[in-house]
């Protein structure tokens, strides 16, 4: 038994908060050894161009160049989820396809040798939408397919037709998302260096430590025991490391050939063209319902453009489906999904995985339904909303479900619409000066919406999430071992990777409040591949449910060996000890005062310093009791917890110029429990800025596969000045799969707010936007239709 | 042509010998070893790598450094004094505002630089002043928290 739960629940700060505050944490862009050679890239100057001839003697001739490489050097292996994927490409499907690389003494020097090389192209016709990549005709750009079609999907539940039959309403859209980018704070980056026996060792931002070992190994054709991966300080991930990318082979083949150690990073340029990006889906959307508001139906096409290579991101239908299947009770489904490539950008994992593209089509449907019932879209949403201990017809079992709560939560934020935000303005449009009449509690509210140009309004939008790992892959497991030393210092090291979402803070406070020790007391080691154990990955919001129950397993074993120690010290049952701030209690029987205390510390010397003397060490491995879905049928549950959440965003809309702004975003998530409310509140915060620049402002515009605004001034983030108000609520239902209860959260911050603000635009102006970002001009020139149909 | 530059970097003078089109956030990391300060951009958009050049807060990718010869400058690794962190560092770290860190160096530089100006600010003029620091992860609520929870003058005697 243990002290009641006294660090779950704790905002504990970040553990390596003090190294980033004080600039101290080593990046990837920080990492420098001895000797070590910088990388360049250069890309084809075509979407789709043979390459007829590399000239390399110039920049060769370079002063210190060091190599210059081209598909010369290319291992013979394809690599990438499609297998279509090489380092140094002859013929370039993209505008981001690598040419060659230079290898230099700086990266001036690289960059200056890229310009001396010489490339001859044959130029060959390309295609910049899946319309015109399945047409007639079309170039293959994979000529080895016979089409530019990679994949299709096609899932069905209930029976579409009855579906229409049974409703009251039927409301119908077209949906156009667009590119966006993980646009992390820190551009990709890699060093690779070769040891003496051929060994790889890569420092890397990935978020896949070991499948990525498994993709080099095909990439470079060298076993992958021969590879180690080191993970550095990550400055941002969401998706962007859940893939190889040619860069990370290309960086090994550069130390490869020059000998040295070679960092390759890309500048922030490189990074918004050859980075991947969230894919642009089209998408063509029916639903039903029945008079008295329950759903009858879904059916769903969506055209998503994968981009000149496959990578993860052509998987990102499974969630889409999901979405389309299960948010909310549907009866009746059909979701399909072609899969096309193109001569545009890469696309990948991005935050949601597929996610945030359905929730928007799914949930603006709903409002749609709603409206057509004239019903209250809370009511609606209510009505129709999952519950705990069912099963959808999908196969997701859910167990724990706070839904509803998470839709009470923000329609009560919705009652107070318009009373207590206290509206910031645009600040960079307004004079600093001006600040002091942006405080007063809803004055200027008032004020601004007696504007008749002005007009308010509110929207919802909920999210279903995979809250308990995703078995994606055959596995969904992590391992984890649990030591414990004899100063009572606990190191736990876990396969689990830490990007910034506070991972290691929280797996901490699971360790520590296993054993009952402090959460100072517990180092985690998790970033060498040679040091810890295998873990699929930190993606599908998986790290707090799947490392966090082989954390606790681990620790629980670790705590069992030193309570049969303590045991024997004390002369009592093992089962009557506790342990609370590094020390082991005996209780008396019936009681819970203490008896006697032994520091662990004392309990691990005890075990060492003895004939036949051992070391205190536990393990763990958790793979979640769930199914990969069915290959044709696309049914199974593909998580063991389910996370729920429901966001009220509370918008002006500007008439005269179409500025949509937000003045409040509430954000209710329920997360199980939060093991680190602080760090939830984070990650759900964190994930509002990604999503309202989704909805607003973030778009890579791209043009015959160029992209047109790769830096940040013209690919506008939320900033500080941007953001609304945002209201977090925390709903927990205690999952009972979860480690105390806790389920993933990590990727439902943005999910559902994009739908959530189309909705409070459609409640402002009666428009509703179909398309992303809903941008000034595309507002204004759906307000303008709108008056000239009238 | 290389130029002969002396800077003051975090109290300790630096004399440098380097061609004149480098940046003062480049020489800053790669001559003198100050990986604190990070290069998000290099356009002058995120913020990353703010510095404080004499007392004003700037980005440091937009600077040659062959024009501050002479100059002060203050990195993030001068904040804290004698390992003890800022109140400012403190309230970043205790209130959460740090998550993948990359944009913490420049947040802390710029925030520093406002509450020098301003010892108590309102939440408007901390959004404002921060909305040249980009960050992906905390949707700015904890950093703008933090900024805030020490408005008061007492907290600023360092730097």
């Amino acid at each position: 038994m243990n002290h009641p739960t006294s660090l779950i629940g704790r905002r504990i700060p970040k553990l390596d908060a003090p190294d980033k505050v004080m600039g101290r944490a080593v990046y990837g862009h920080d990492v420098r050894l001895p000797g070590m050679l910088h990388g360049k890239i250069l890309y084809s100057a075509h979407p789709h161009a043979q390459v007829i001839r590399v000239d390399t003697s110039r920049a060769e001739r370079l002063s210190g160049v060091k190599a210059v490489l081209t598909a010369a050097d290319n291992p013979p292996t394809k690599f990438g989820y499609g297998k279509d994927n090489i380092p140094f490409k002859s013929i370039a499907r993209s505008m981001r396809d690598e040419i060659a690389g230079v290898v230099a003494v700086d990266p001036d020097t690289a960059e200056e040798a890229l310009t001396l090389i010489e490339v001859e192209y044959r130029l060959l016709p390309a295609v910049f939408s899946p319309e015109t990549a399945l047409g007639e005709n079309a170039p293959l750009i994979h000529p080895s397919r016979k089409s530019n079609l990679f994949q299709t999907y096609s899932y069905a539940h209930g029976d579409l037709s009855e579906g229409e039959r049974e409703s009251k309403v039927i409301v119908e859209a077209q949906f156009n998302l667009p590119y966006v980018t993980h646009a992390c704070m820190e551009t990709s980056v890699v060093v690779a260096q070769f040891d003496l026996h051929e060994r790889l060792t890569l420092w890397s931002t990935t978020q896949i430590p070991f499948l990525l070992q498994r993709d080099l190994s095909e990439a470079l054709g060298i076993p992958g025991n021969k590879i180690r991966i080191i993970q550095t300080a990550i400055g941002g991930a969401f998706g962007r490391g859940l893939d190889i990318y040619p860069y990370e082979p290309i960086a090994a083949l550069m130390a490869k050939k020059s000998g040295k150690p070679v960092r390759l990073a890309f500048s922030r340029r490189e990074e918004f063209i050859a980075g991947p990006t969230r894919q642009p889906v089209v998408v063509k959307a029916r639903a039903g319902a029945k008079s008295e508001g329950s759903l009858t139906f879904r059916d769903v096409h969506a055209v998503l453009d994968i981009g000149a290579y496959v990578s993860w991101g052509s998987v990102t239908p499974l969630v889409m489906m999901e979405t389309t299947a299960s948010l909310y009770r549907v009866p009746h489904v059909r979701f399909e999904a072609d899969c096309v490539y193109t001569n545009n950008l890469i696309t990948g994992a991005m935050r949601g995985y597929g996610n945030p593209q359905s929730t928007f089509f799914v949930e603006t449907m709903m409002d749609r339904l709603a409206e057509a019932l004239s019903m209250d879209p809370v009511e609606f949403r209510l009505l129709n909303a999952n519950l705990p201990n069912t099963t959808t017809p999908q196969g997701l079992v859910i167990t724990s479900c706070g839904m509803k709560e998470c839709l009470q939560a923000v329609a009560a934020v919705a009652d107070r619409s318009g009373k207590d935000v206290p509206d910031r303005g645009s600040l960079l449009e307004e004079h600093p000066g001006a600040q002091d009449s942006f405080n007063a509690s809803g004055s200027s509210i008032a004020r601004r919406s007696g504007s008749p140009k002005i007009k308010r309004g509110i929207g919802f939008a909920t999210t279903l999430n995979v809250g308990g790992g995703a078995r994606i892959y055959r596995s969904d497991g992590c391992g984890a071992t649990v030591k414990v030393d004899d100063f009572g210092h606990v190191t736990l090291i876990t396969g689990s990777t830490e990007i910034g979402q506070g991972s290691e803070t929280i797996l901490a406070q699971i360790v520590a409040e296993t054993l009952g020790v402090k959460v100072e007391d517990v180092a985690v080691v998790n970033s060498d591949t040679d040091v810890k154990p295998w873990d699929v990955g930190v993606h599908a919001s998986r790290t707090t449910f799947i490392a966090g129950n082989a954390a606790a397993i681990a620790a629980t074993e670790a705590r069992k060996q030193i309570f049969e120690t303590a045991s024997e010290i004390f002369g009592v049952p093992a089962e009557q000890l506790f342990a609370a701030d590094g020390v082991v209690c005996s209780t008396i029987p019936g009681t819970t005062s203490k008896a006697k205390e032994v520091s662990i510390a004392k309990v691990v010397r005890q075990r060492h310093f003895r004939e036949g003397g051992t070391i205190v060490i536990g393990e763990g491995w958790y793979d979640p009791p769930t199914q990969l879905v069915d290959k044709h049928t696309y049914k199974g549950n593909i998580s063991a917890a389910y996370g729920f959440g429901a966001q009220m965003a509370e918008v002006e809309v500007d008439t005269e110029t179409g500025q949509v702004r937000v003045l409040r975003l509430a954000c209710a998530n329920d997360v199980g429990r939060a093991i680190n409310p602080m760090a939830v509140e984070g990650q759900i915060e964190g994930g509002a800025q990604m999503g309202l620049g989704y909805a607003l402002t973030e778009e890579l515009i791209v043009e015959n596969g160029q992209v047109l605004n790769p830096d940040f001034h013209h690919y506008r983030l939320f900033t500080a000045a941007d953001m609304p108000h945002i209201e977090t609520i925390i709903v927990e239902t205690d999952d009972p799969g979860g480690p105390f209860g806790a389920k993933g959260v990590g990727e439902m911050g943005g999910t559902p707010t994009a739908a959530a603000v189309a909705n409070a635009v459609y409640d402002a102006i009666g428009i509703r936007m179909t398309e992303l970002p809903m941008t000034p001009e595309r507002v204004l020139a759906a307000i303008i239709e709108k008056g000239e149909e009238k | 042509m290389k130029k002969s530059v002396l800077l003051n970097v975090n109290g300790d003078l630096q004399e440098l010998f380097i061609e004149p089109h480098r940046s003062l956030l480049d020489v800053l990391r790669n001559d003198l070893g100050l990986t604190g300060t990070h290069r998000g951009c290099d356009t002058g958009n995120c913020g990353a790598c703010t510095i404080h050049v004499d007392g004003l807060a700037m980005n440091s990718c937009l600077l040659l450094a062959a024009d501050y010869d002479g100059s002060q400058i203050i990195t993030v690794e001068g904040v804290a004094s004698n390992g003890e962190l800022h109140a400012l560092q403190k309230a970043l770290v205790e209130y959460g505002g740090i998550q993948c860190g990359f944009c913490t160096p420049g947040i802390v530089m710029n925030a520093l630089a406002l509450l020098k100006d301003n010892p108590a600010p309102i939440e408007s003029e901390v959004r404002a002043r921060l909305s040249g620091n980009l960050c992906r992860c905390t949707g700015y609520v904890k950093i703008v928290e933090a900024v805030l929870s020490l408005n008061r003058e007492s907290d600023l005697a360092q730097v």
